[in-house]
């Protein structure tokens, strides 16, 4: 079956923990034609009024509403029909509704991935591939970790491994996915610490995380909708105690659900505009966070052939 | 940036050298009491003679010990050999992070208040706060130091040979001394700081009896102490905590909360004198924190000397001297470089830690560990220094509520904070005055690190201003009034006999 090819599908699935921690994820079956590169910003707004400590649900006055906008430039190369390179750099801007303090600001991580589309194959009436996903972060600037729920990331840089299947029957597609992220040590300004017991450190040993991802949706030739359930599982680390401030190892665990459209603009040849939304239904020491998103997106084929931006080729 | 596979992080006194004294300080028993007193105001009888059939069985009861030692055993003889005052601070400073916590508002907005004769329902008691942290460390470190004074006193009277010298079937597994073993001074410590926790944090007991078992079985194990010297040690300990106890249950603290009557005087006396009044910045708003700790019998001084010792009034909350000071904190909040930001981080101590008392015990204690002190002079030197700590808390809290002043954020809510904005008043500077009180008595201890504790004092109390909830007024004020109740401690340090 002939598919279209809908380069840049890079959606954001952010704001599991009290700020947009995993900056940008590829997360999505589609690969970018040889040659092409898809570049653009997207802009995310994240908000909660409730938080989890440990498993009780509260809010605090004294933040009242916590906010997290995030602007990222992403973009995707195809090195090849099956392997792309992805990247993306946030900026990230804080902010608390009530109470006495500073929201934070600033460039957060820069992620990378390598995407390979090892196999693809028709099975029944459908087609499906199989995907496997490296990736790596790091920290762009020293940016202050120690602050949650007001700073702008974790401060640690991290590889992750994803495993993903995609299976697709005329328009109608599913796609799962199951990442392992391991996560650095993180330096933090004070030089002792209590998690459920006192550390003379000023080093953090962050705990690993496992995350899933189920989407299900439409493919078609201008747009795709899909809607999304989620997990993120942190493998260790302790829970905040009441009223207690959260910490950078804490237990973050956190589902959620949501949708995501990306449109192809007919008109302008290259041009796509993502929108979504998503909402966490469960969570543990993070926020029950609102994410609405939106990014606009541009194709080029850069292959020495052509001069002119083609339409991109389906894969 | 590193990659590593290993993420396992160390703590700073993991691999803490065992204790080996350059000077077993033999006259100890000689130096001046905090509370005892006399040395010897605690009886403690005669030990075994050295062939008596009950020490050879417990020369024994060593040896059966050295045979089988497990990796969890070595573990332990390494961790306690470091210091018994060393590992029992940081013990301390443990459980002040994990009782350090604001209780959380009933349904109707009111706050509950811990309760010592129901420790373990929430709040659990204690919430050990900056004050009461203070004053723990002090209490805890002066009645180690008494007792030890004691158990030094009966060492030389008794000159108990230590087990590897009377046996050498016996192996002491740490530095060997030629301090007399009778009376454990590892049992006292473990005794009498056993003993103090139950004042202190009530929930903890049976953890903290754990780790003073701990303790006293190393000393057997590493063949340095046969059982009845730990037995000894450990009754001796307990008796002085019990004197120590009994100051604690008379000094004020039982009254430092008082009630929303006297919480109301105060805003209503403020604005008699046509200043504006402190408001708690919390939602929902919480009463003051201790508002007469400032009353607490303080160790070095008398109440007298604590209210002289209080400064004058901080500028009018009208003037233009506080206008200026309102703007120039508003200047380091709206633009904090990085290394503002790292300095107010590093000495918050906040909701959750240690506590700024806590923060100056470790920099002393990881000092001293390169000091090789005995134990006697670890504890006489924690002494020293908290009291002077706790001492300065107490000026410090009495200047707080006798002026009653607000926070920065108070007067220009455009000030939004770094740190979190601690529930009481701002005139002195907590921070300053417990800093410049330690670094007065660091400086007269490790003469040669002086310049960098007072750069330290110094440091702390400007990452308050830093962070937004201090003017300068408060820092500078309460750096002058910490370094003159440290000297108090500097004067007893001079005549206690130990230098």
């Amino acid at each position: 079956m002939k598919r279209q090819l809908y380069a840049c599908l890079l959606t954001l699935f952010c704001s599991f923990s009290f700020t947009a921690l995993t900056a940008q994820t590829d997360i999505d079956a589609i690969m970018l034609a040889k040659n092409n590169f898809c570049g653009g910003p997207m802009y995310s707004y994240s908000s909660w009024q409730h938080y989890w400590e440990g498993s009780f649900k509260r809010n605090n006055q004294n933040l009242g509403t916590v906010s997290t906008q995030m602007l990222t430039l992403m973009g995707n190369y195809g090195l090849s029909n099956k392997l792309n390179v992805l990247f993306a750099v946030p900026y990230v801007k804080t902010r608390a509704s009530e109470g006495t303090m500073r929201g934070m600001s600033g460039i957060q991580d820069l992620s990378l991935w390598l995407k390979w589309k090892p196999l693809q194959t028709n099975i029944g009436n459908g087609n499906f591939s199989l995907f496997g996903i490296g990736g790596f972060s790091i920290p762009l600037s020293n940016y202050v970790a120690d602050y949650l729920p007001l700073s702008i990331g974790m401060h640690n840089s991290s590889l992750s491994a994803r495993l993903m299947a995609d299976y697709q029957v005329g328009k109608f597609f599913v796609t799962g996915s199951g990442t392992y992220t391991y996560r650095n040590n993180v330096k933090i300004d004070r030089t002792s610490y209590y998690t459920s017991e006192a550390h003379l450190t000023n080093k953090i040993e962050m705990p690993d995380v496992a995350s899933f991802n189920f989407r299900a949706g439409l493919r078609s030739k201008s747009l795709i909708a899909e809607a999304i359930v989620a997990n993120m599982t942190t493998l260790g680390g302790f829970d905040i105690r009441r009223n207690d401030m959260p910490f950078p190892s804490n237990k973050m665990n956190a589902t959620s659900a949501g949708v995501n459209f990306k449109y192809t603009v007919n008109r302008i040849r290259g041009l796509e505009l993502v929108a979504g939304g998503s909402y966490v239904i469960a969570g543990r020491n993070v926020g029950k966070s609102t994410t609405i998103n939106g990014g606009v997106f541009y194709i080029v084929d850069l292959s020495k052939k052509k001069k002119n931006v083609k339409t991109p080729k389906a894969i | 940036m590193q990659v590593s596979c290993s993420k396992n992080v160390k703590g700073r006194t993991d691999n803490a050298p065992a204790l080996h004294p350059s000077n077993i300080d033999l006259d100890g028993g000689t130096w001046k009491t905090v509370l005892l007193s006399q040395p010897d105001q605690f009886e403690v009888a005669a030990p075994l003679a050295v062939n008596s059939p009950g020490y050879l069985g417990e020369l024994n009861e060593i040896k059966s010990l050295q045979q089988n030692l497990t990796d969890d055993q070595k573990a332990s003889i390494k961790y306690w050999s470091a210091g018994a005052v060393l590992r029992w601070n940081e013990i301390l400073r443990e459980l002040v992070a994990k009782y350090n916590l604001p209780p959380y508002q009933n349904e109707d907005g009111s706050y509950p208040a811990p309760n010592a004769a129901n420790p373990f329902a929430y709040p659990q008691f204690p919430f050990s706060n900056p004050p009461y942290a203070s004053r723990a460390y002090a209490y805890i470190s002066a009645a180690q130091y008494d007792a030890l004074v004691a158990a030094w006193h009966y060492k030389k009277l008794y000159s108990r040979v230590a087990p590897y010298k009377a046996d050498p079937a016996i192996k002491a597994l740490v530095p060997e001394t030629d301090l007399p073993s009778y009376p454990s001074e590892d049992a006292v410590v473990a005794g009498v700081t056993a003993e103090m926790m139950k004042m202190f944090f009530p929930t903890e007991i049976a953890y903290i009896e754990e780790r003073a078992a701990e303790a006293e079985k190393y000393r057997m194990m590493a063949g340095v102490n046969v059982r009845s010297e730990i037995m000894a040690g450990e009754a001796l300990g307990r008796s002085v905590a019990q004197a120590f106890a009994a100051r604690g249950r008379t000094d004020n603290t039982g009254k430092a909360g008082g009630a929303p009557a006297d919480w109301a005087k105060f805003a209503t006396d403020c604005k008699a004198r046509g200043e504006m009044p402190w408001l708690s910045l919390e939602a929902p708003v919480r009463p003051p924190m201790l508002p007469f700790y400032g009353n607490v019998k303080a160790f070095l001084f008398d109440s007298a000397t604590c209210v002289a010792l209080r400064p004058g009034p901080p500028p009018s909350t009208g003037s233009e001297q506080m206008k200026k000071e309102v703007a120039e904190i508003y200047q380091y909040v709206t633009k904090p470089t990085r290394e503002q930001i790292r300095i107010v981080h590093y000495w918050a101590d906040g909701v959750g830690t240690y506590t700024p008392p806590g923060h100056w015990d470790a920099i002393a204690a990881e000092d001293f560990i390169t000091k090789n002190f005995s134990e006697i002079r670890w504890a006489r030197n924690m002494a020293l220094l908290n009291m002077a700590i706790m001492d300065a808390g107490i000026v410090c809290w009495n200047t707080k509520y006798h002026y009653f002043n607000p926070r920065p954020t108070q007067i220009d809510p455009k000030i939004k904070t770094l740190t979190g904005i601690p529930n009481f008043p701002a005139y002195i500077s907590g921070h300053s005055t417990f800093s410049a009180a330690a670094a007065e008595v660091l400086a007269h201890i490790v003469p040669e690190r002086a310049t960098a504790y007072k750069a330290m004092a110094l440091e702390a109390s400007n990452s308050r201003m830093y962070g937004g909830i201090h003017y300068r007024a408060d820092c500078q004020v309460g750096l002058e009034v910490g370094e003159k109740v440290g000297g108090y401690a500097v004067q007893r340090a001079k005549t206690d006999g130990a230098e």
